[in-house]
């Protein structure tokens, strides 16, 4: 480990990191977990849901895009940034229809398991009760819009880690959504079975058909430890 | 308009070279020939151009001037801002829908008019106004809109509507606008005496280094509203290590109720372009673009043919003014009906062809801007001070203004005052000093900056225009002591709602939240609680949102919580009784109703 360092800050802590990491990535190998759903392994960083803000020297900034520099003092778990991030993981849950109590991805989900991490048990903004659709068009797959948070996780998967373009943005503000990359739906497009994009959809909203409750409710991903645990656990000193 | 057919869509894309960053145009061009983006043309696009379909889509959806419905030959595009609802906007649009026998958003029965709303088109001193296709409209009256669908009716030709044309170069055989000018008072920069092409020539014979320094010297800043030293910004693109490097002109000008750069381009454009020149020889660009929004479209040819003359002449073009190694030349790039596309870094996403996103920074344009390349992008007015600064010296310009801020601001001044229009004043001086200016001593409220500045009272007229006190974009919107000041906020967080790209979750979902709330205020469905939701609310929308749109999208309502929050607390009354107050007992059992067939017997 002769490669340059940089040292810097979080919430009083000191971490070393690579100068060409973003802070989430340095703070992650630290054992740090900044809350985040856009975020993930393996896919280049997009910055949309915003719930991994940070404030670096006093200025907001998305701890997932923004790189590391010396000396720079993060501040991430303030009862300030908390609050946002709790807003912001209530406004994802009132902007569409998430019915946690019959959704097939409960226990494995992760706005479910931010909404726990941060307290939250029920949100404080109104529902909004979107009339969205699904597309049940192919055989092996489908998307429920109503679950969809617009992190863009399937678009990147199927791009980049797919080698497919089968998802992608349409419409802008309140009217954006996901669509397929065929005008006739999910069936049209390339997109299979054996594809990464559903497993790495964060919600319930990109899924492979018939496997729903292979894993009991009780058994699932999140329902022993909060969302963050394996980087929390991944401490080394 | 033609039936759908293949060819042509191919005909086009391979006019501009097949280029995937050209989508833009390319999507306008199919448009313009079947009056829509039909579903067969984006995959057709999409084979052409090497991209996903889902791509084209992308792109076509995002922008409001773009659809992949049919829609009439003729789209009356009523202008629908603050401004324009205050002079009349219900009362034109009223007489529109009866004379087209349609409600806004729908076309005639014929299909050959469509009407629709759109956000400010910069005609806020000559409202109510409207666009019909690319012709312009101003001033409109109820009698005018019959004139005008008997007319569309009668010859279907849109310019034929314009019947007396505006002054200056608004009456050049190339534009033919109704359009005035309204230039009130006239600075010693934009609006100055000066000799053409002098600042190309003293830039031209200096280094590209020295001009840097000189525009450094001159303390120029943005003018945008952000207000970055150009200087530095340029310092940054030039030392960004790469062989191409572009400058970019931000003529996206949406903020609702600015005004200036319109008259800018319409009067000074060549002042502009040399101001673009200066640039591109500072940072060592090849080609500037000039983003210009859709809704300006009709002075296009005008500046089009301003190019032209100055490649004729030299000043565009290779070897530049005989300067060995300077080749810059400038294109247009139109906009397709999006605000966001103001932001420096989502005008780079469109004009590369895609949606307008906000790109992550870092890196900044500066670092990788068009196509991965340096970009500085910088704004009409601060192009054209460029100009000056070089033409009459960096001293000359750095001793106007006040202390911290150097030179001249143009302002558009628009509302309940009796001079509406364009002002080039010095910075330094009172808001009061400036609305006494305007005719508008009794104003009761200012708009400074647009709808993402601030709502500031007469206890705070007394402040000082520049960027250390008040900054402003631009805009000055005057509100009377007769107007509903939350019916403003309302109108403005519409606006936001409307104009969030939706990349980010505070802007896409915050705004939404932030407007029904303030209706429930209005409503008088609130307690004070109110209050304390809507500045968590607020502040959430502001700190995290990703790009200035969302960071400034709270604005209408944190500062008049400030600075009017009486309004507020007058519309709000205590909950003794404990109730959910906006809660409406008949609304939540209408969708129950309709499946039992009945109304409910209780509610």
């Amino acid at each position: 480990m002769n490669e340059k360092t940089v040292t810097f800050i979080v919430d009083g802590k000191e971490i070393k990191a690579r100068p060409e990491q973003t802070i989430m990535k340095a703070c992650d190998e630290a054992g740090v977990y900044i809350p985040r759903l856009c975020a993930f392994k393996d896919l280049s960083p997009f910055g949309s849901c915003r719930v991994c803000t940070v404030k670096v020297n006093g200025r907001p900034q998305a701890a997932c895009t923004q790189p590391v520099g010396e000396g720079i003092v993060v501040e991430s778990q303030t009862a300030e940034i908390q609050q946002i991030r709790r807003n912001i993981i209530d406004m994802l849950f009132v902007e569409g229809n998430h019915f946690c109590m019959f959704c097939e991805k409960s226990g494995n989900c992760e706005l479910q398991a931010m909404a726990y991490r941060l307290g939250i048990l029920a949100p404080k903004f109104p529902y909004m009760f979107p009339v969205r659709g699904v597309d049940a068009s192919h055989p092996d797959i489908f998307i429920d819009w109503n679950r969809c948070i617009l992190c863009a996780r399937c678009i990147r998967t199927s791009c980049e880690i797919d080698g497919k373009n089968a998802y992608g943005f349409i419409g802008r503000g309140p009217h954006k959504r996901v669509a397929t990359n065929s005008s006739a739906g999910l069936k049209g497009t390339d997109a299979d079975v054996s594809d990464k994009a559903p497993a790495n959809c964060p919600v319930g909203s990109l899924m492979y058909k018939r496997i729903g409750y292979a894993v009991p409710i009780g058994c699932r991903l999140y329902d022993k430890n909060p969302i963050g645990s394996d980087i929390e656990m991944k401490k080394t000193t | 308009m033609t039936a759908y057919n293949e060819t042509i869509v191919k005909d086009i894309c391979r006019r501009f070279g097949n280029e995937r960053s050209r989508m833009m145009d390319v999507v306008k061009e199919v448009q313009t020939s079947f009056g829509h983006v039909p579903n067969e043309a984006m995959d057709a696009i999409a084979r052409a151009l090497s991209c996903p379909r889902v791509e084209v889509q992308s792109l076509v959806s995002f922008y409001a001037f773009l659809t992949e419905r049919p829609k009439g030959n003729i789209i009356i595009r009523l202008c629908d801002d603050v401004i324009d609802r205050m002079q009349g906007f219900d009362r034109i649009a009223d007489a529109f829908k009866e004379e087209l026998g349609i409600g806004i958003g729908e076309t005639t029965t014929d299909g050959k008019i469509t009407l629709e709303a759109t956000p400010c088109i910069g005609m806020c001193d000559q409202a109510p106004a409207a666009l019909i296709n690319d012709v312009i409209v101003t001033n409109l009256t109820k009698d005018a809109a019959r004139e005008i669908v008997a007319g569309l009716r009668e010859h279907g030709d849109p310019q034929r509507l314009v019947k007396r044309l505006g002054d200056g170069n608004n009456a050049h055989e190339l534009v033919r606008a109704m359009v005035v000018n309204n230039v009130r008072r006239k600075g010693d920069v934009i609006f100055g005496e000066g000799k053409p092409s002098d600042g190309l020539k003293n830039a031209l014979a200096m280094s590209p280094v020295e001009v840097i320094r000189a525009v450094k010297t001159s303390r120029l800043r943005g003018r945008g509203g952000a207000g970055f030293p150009t200087g530095i910004k340029w310092e940054f693109t030039r030392a960004a290590k790469d062989e191409t490097r572009y400058v970019i002109c931000n003529a996206d000008e949406g903020e609702p109720g600015t005004f200036k750069d319109r008259v800018i381009l319409t009067e000074k454009a060549d002042l502009l372009f040399e101001g673009m020149t200066i640039a591109g020889y500072a940072i060592g660009a090849q080609a500037g673009i000039l983003y210009l929004r859709a809704e300006y479209v009709y002075l296009r040819p005008y500046l089009e043919h301003a190019l032209a003359e100055r490649r004729k002449s030299g000043l565009l073009g290779n070897k530049i003014l005989g300067h060995a190694g300077f080749n810059y030349d400038i294109r247009i790039q139109m906009g397709a009906g999006a605000y966001i596309c103001g932001e420096e870094t989502s005008l780079i996403s469109s004009a590369e062809g895609f949606r307008g996103d906000p790109k992550t920074r870092p890196p900044f344009p500066a670092q990788k801007g068009y196509m991965g390349h340096p970009s500085a992008v910088n704004n009409v007015e601060t192009l054209c001070c460029v100009t000056r600064i070089l033409e009459r010296g960096a001293g000359w310009y750095a001793q106007m203004g006040s202390n911290g801020t150097s030179g001249t601001k143009l302002l558009s001044v628009s509302g309940d005052c009796k001079i509406p229009g364009v002002y080039e004043i010095p910075f330094g001086i009172t808001l009061k000093e400036f609305l006494a200016m305007a005719g508008a001593e009794d104003a009761a409220a200012v708009q400074v900056g647009g709808p993402s500045g601030q709502m500031v009272g007469p206890a705070e007229f007394n402040r000082i225009i520049c960027y250390d006190d008040l900054a402003t974009g631009g805009a000055i919107m005057v509100f009377g002591p007769q107007r509903d000041l939350l019916w403003v906020v309302s109108r403005f967080m519409e606006f936001f709602v409307e104009e969030s790209c939706g990349y980010c979750t505070p802007c896409r979902v915050g705004n939404v939240l932030l407007r029904r709330k303030i209706e429930e205020v209005r409503a008088g469905k609130c307690d004070p609680a109110a209050i304390a939701y809507l500045e968590d609310l607020g502040q959430t929308v502001k700190i995290a949102s990703r790009c200035g749109l969302g960071q400034t999208s709270a604005n209408p309502v944190l500062t008049t919580l400030k600075n009017f929050r009486p309004l507020y607390t007058a519309r709000m009354k205590e909950n003794e009784a404990g109730m959910q107050m906006t809660f409406d007992i008949s609304a939540a059992v209408r969708d129950a109703e309709i499946i039992a067939g009945r109304k409910s017997a209780n509610f």
